[in-house]
């Protein structure tokens, strides 16, 4: 927790202005502004459509903002054609050139840059062992399995040492088992070279898992960022609520410090009025035999569905009020009929709708 | 499982082996008839000679002729493709004024009668002191083929992979260096192809080739010629030895185009 | 992505070539046809007087609907031939189909020439066909009617473009998804119901773009007529090609160019509409 929070805290990478995109008549990007900190591995999470990969696109120089200004250590970086910055990109099909192998690929940007020739072939030999593909180095790219793809693109961008790595949806292509094995190579390779990662996904159980931060977009527009445990247990929006994990969005109406919510009840610091409550399935707990806690809100609701989850299962919930809640609990058995069940007050987090 | 696609209807294969035989039976009777000693008439051919093929090797003005249409083809090829490539690569990613008709024009030859083609490129040559002849006969198929160029390319291109470039401009090559070192071995094949094709449709063409010839021929013209002073089996032969060389140059120019097809999956 | 000089690189060049080699030509070919001769020489005069000449003088709408006539029949033949040959290809070739495809692709750019000659030798009084009727005993005097007819431009054109109408049917029967057929027939409509209200709608583009193809080229044709029609069939390009040639009015010439010309782009505007309508996506 600590290491991330200063990571964060580090003076900016680079520094998104007011950032605006648009096709025609359709803005993709609405004013946008984001800093990316030094040494950081910040993820723009959203939907397809939520404008994170024309952001990327914008930062690797393939598109021109309509408005706005990308600096970069301290220099203006949107003025730059694509050859000229110091960003590499890994792309989402990787895009390996299909007429040159391996080693020639990740030699590439350094042949294109006049890099020595001594050089070149000392530091392909590095990235190849980095990414522990030494001995694929005269393969043809269309020879290799999709993971073995990854390797090969992810080194061919770290060769160039960039200040800053963008990832397009790198991990889409692969299957779940081999997606999970690279998140973790992803990570640990992020530690070892220290550069600046901005990694675009849609699947926001990978975002929680690698990043330091989460900026969520949506519509073109950023709607929180903050660490992953930050966003999920604080959600600003019900829409970040309901994005990122499982939510129960609760419509209640406050008064003197009482939120109501038809069957429950519980006290909250929000001002009098219409309000919106995030509370997680995590967050409500069947009563059976405990005490009843002070803070606590106790409701009785029948067992609609149950959803078998290993460990822990989902229950479907239906109060007398006619809502639907979903709580989920440690694995008990088959359930069926009335029970009761309650959550603390603190854990219905305020959200704007 | 559907009926319309695992019986065969009896008739329909009939039919199509017919429209086969169709297509197929008089360039067979021609190659026959190279063989006969008799000449192109009569019926069978009975006496299979090659003196036919033996008469060719001595025709000097045939020779001319085809080092002629050599000359204008190579020419055709190296024009077209230069500018086919560059107008499907304009069409593909450039945005100007007059784009719409561009594309109509450059296409136009290719469904355009060739006379058409012919005699405005004869005004053309007429009124800007070239004249008849094999240049103009040159400009006039690196024009009208730049049409097929841009075709092939272009569906070259839709098959290239617009990440590719992007990355190597990522990986800091200039535009100049990723088109030299990405774009164009991407289409190679395309290339080729494109290439192979407007040779043979160079050196087959006729009806442009028509109106802007001067004193010296093309093999086309120089076996048209032939043909008004009667038929001769020595006309079969050449025609067989066209036939031949048509066809392999065709069948490369498939196999190219389907391994491009198939190296883009 | 693109800079402004590089698109400029690739545009300016094919632009330029394109306007000098094509667009020109076309341009001068029209300021043509309203200019006029006088004792072998063109004057600059601008007039309406070939296209007066073209509609006044009864000969040219003869020749005219001569060249209608044969360009509608070839059309329909190569569509008779091509398209059950597509079908055939598409649905029920199995493991040869790629060979099959092949063969009818090399010889759609088989020298025009080499393949008209074919039929010459054929169908001549001396000729192969001939021969063969009487070394059968089925004719016992050469048929003449055979070459320099019509017919014989007809049957020669046919050949040359079946395989054109062919290919863009053929490209069309192989886009269409295969599950659609099996909805239909799971749907219960029989083959034949299946063929008119599936098929043969999303075949339609390929359909039109061939018909067009094989209509226009017929329409500019002046090579078969000379080879295998004789006079009997002169079509409205040997008219153009005679006038550019002995007859020597390079005006009356351009102005059936120009006639021919807006056919063909009217038409090609036309079947474009018309294929645009049968473009399901």
């Amino acid at each position: 927790m600590s290491a991330a929070a200063s990571t964060w805290s580090n003076p900016s990478l680079l520094e998104i202005r007011a950032v605006s995109k648009r096709f025609g008549e359709k803005e993709v990007l609405k004013t946008l502004s984001l800093n990316v900190a030094q040494g950081e591995f910040l993820t723009l999470l959203g939907e397809s459509g939520s404008g994170k990969t024309t952001l990327l696109r914008l930062i690797a120089g393939f598109e021109q903002p309509t408005a706005g200004e990308l600096w970069m250590s301290g220099q203006r970086l949107d003025t730059l054609p694509p050859h000229k910055r110091r960003v590499n990109t890994v792309f989402q099909q990787y895009a390996l050139f299909p007429h040159l192998n391996v080693s020639e690929n990740v030699a590439y940007g350094l042949r294109a840059n006049n890099t020595p020739k001594s050089q070149i072939a000392e530091r392909v030999q590095q990235a190849l062992a980095m990414v522990r593909m030494s001995e694929y180095a005269v393969a043809k790219p269309t020879k290799l399995s999709g993971g073995q793809q990854q390797r090969i693109a992810l080194a061919r961008a770290l060769v160039n040492r960039p200040q800053l790595l963008l990832l397009d949806e790198p991990l889409s292509a692969l299957d779940a088992n081999l997606r999970k094995e690279m998140q973790g190579e992803l990570k640990s390779l992020q530690r070892e070279v220290g550069i600046t990662f901005l990694f675009v996904t849609h699947d926001q159980e990978e975002a929680m898992a690698l990043s330091d931060r989460i900026a969520l977009l949506k519509d073109g527009a950023l709607e929180q960022i903050a660490t992953p445990r930050e966003i999920y247990a604080h959600p600003a929006t019900a829409y970040t609520a309901q994005f990122i994990g499982q939510t129960n969005l609760l419509r209640a109406t406050v008064r003197a410090n009482i939120a109501d919510c038809g069957e429950f009840k519980f006290p909250t610091n929000s001002p009098d009025g219409p309000a919106l409550f995030s509370l997680r399935p995590e967050k409500i707990f069947a009563a059976s035999g405990t005490p009843s806690y002070p803070d606590s809100t106790r409701f009785f609701a029948d067992i609609r569905q149950q959803f078998y989850g290993g460990s822990t299962e989902l229950l479907e919930l239906l109060c007398s009020d006619g809502q639907v809640v979903r709580a989920r609990i440690n694995a008990a058995g088959p359930l069926s009929g009335r029970h009761e069940f309650f959550f603390f007050a603190q854990d219905a987090i305020p959200v704007k709708p | 499982m559907s009926a319309t696609t695992n019986r065969r209807p009896l008739f329909l294969t009939i039919y199509s082996c017919l429209v086969f035989a169709f297509i197929y039976l008089p360039i067979l009777v021609l190659v026959i008839y190279s063989f006969n000693r008799d000449g192109v008439g009569g019926f069978p051919p009975r006496h299979f000679t090659f003196d036919w093929y033996r008469q060719l090797t001595t025709d000097s003005a045939l020779w001319n002729s085809v080092l002629n249409s050599l000359y204008v083809a190579a020419g055709a090829v190296f024009v077209s493709l230069t500018l086919g490539l560059l107008a499907a690569l304009a069409l593909d990613r450039a945005d100007f004024p007059g784009k719409a008709l561009f594309r109509r024009l450059v296409l136009l030859p290719l469904i355009l009668p060739g006379i058409i083609t012919g005699l405005s490129l004869l005004m053309f040559a007429v009124a800007a002191g070239l004249g008849r002849g094999l240049t103009a006969v040159f400009f006039g198929h690196g024009t009208a083929l730049i049409s097929v160029a841009t075709t092939e390319i272009f569906a070259g291109l839709q098959k290239l992979d617009r990440r590719q470039e992007e990355a190597s401009l990522d990986l800091g090559a200039t535009p100049w260096r990723t088109f030299w070192l990405v774009t164009l071995p991407n289409l190679r094949l395309s290339l080729i192809a494109a290439g192979l094709l407007i040779f043979t449709l160079s050196m087959d063409e006729i009806a442009v080739t028509f109106f802007l010839i001067g004193s010296d021929n093309t093999l086309p013209q120089e076996i048209w010629g032939r043909l008004r002073r009667g038929i001769t089996p020595e006309i079969n032969a050449i025609s067989t030895l066209i036939l031949l060389v048509s066809i392999i140059l065709i069948t490369i120019w498939y196999r190219l185009r389907t391994r491009t097809q198939k190296s883009s999956l | 992505m693109y800079s402004r000089l590089y698109k400029l690189a690739i545009s300016l060049p094919p632009l330029f070539w394109v306007t000098l080699f094509l667009l020109v030509p076309y341009a001068l070919m029209f300021a043509h046809s309203f200019w006029v001769t006088q004792d072998g020489v063109i004057l600059h005069n601008w007039s309406f007087h070939q296209y007066k000449e073209l509609l006044s003088q009864p000969l040219y709408a003869t020749v005219f609907f001569r060249t209608m006539r044969v360009a509608a029949s070839v059309t329909l033949l190569s569509l008779l031939l091509g398209y059950p040959l597509a079908y055939f290809l598409s649905f029920h070739a199995g493991p040869r189909k790629e060979l099959l495809y092949q063969l009818v692709i090399v010889p759609l750019w088989v020298s025009y020439l080499v393949r008209g000659y074919a039929w010459k030798t054929i169908l001549g009084t001396d000729g192969v066909l001939n021969g063969a009727l009487q070394y059968l005993h089925i004719t016992h005097e050469p048929v003449s009617a055979l070459l320099y007819s019509p017919f014989a431009v007809i049957l020669m054109l046919t050949h040359i473009y079946t395989p054109f109408v062919f290919l863009p049917i053929y490209a069309s029967l192989e886009h269409i998804p295969r599950p659609l057929l099996e909805a239909s027939s799971d749907l219960g409509a029989s083959p034949r119901s299946t063929f008119l209200r599936v098929i043969l709608p999303l075949s339609m583009p390929g359909l039109l773009a061939g018909a067009t193809f094989a209509f226009v080229l017929t329409l500019g044709d002046f090579l078969a007529p000379l080879l295998v029609g004789g006079s009997s069939s002169t079509m409205i390009a040997n008219v153009v090609q005679s006038l550019f040639g002995a007859a020597y009015d390079w005006p009356l010439g351009a102005a059936i160019s120009v006639f021919i010309l807006f056919i063909t782009v009217g038409l090609l505007f036309f079947t474009e509409h018309l294929e645009k309508r049968w473009t399901f996506q």
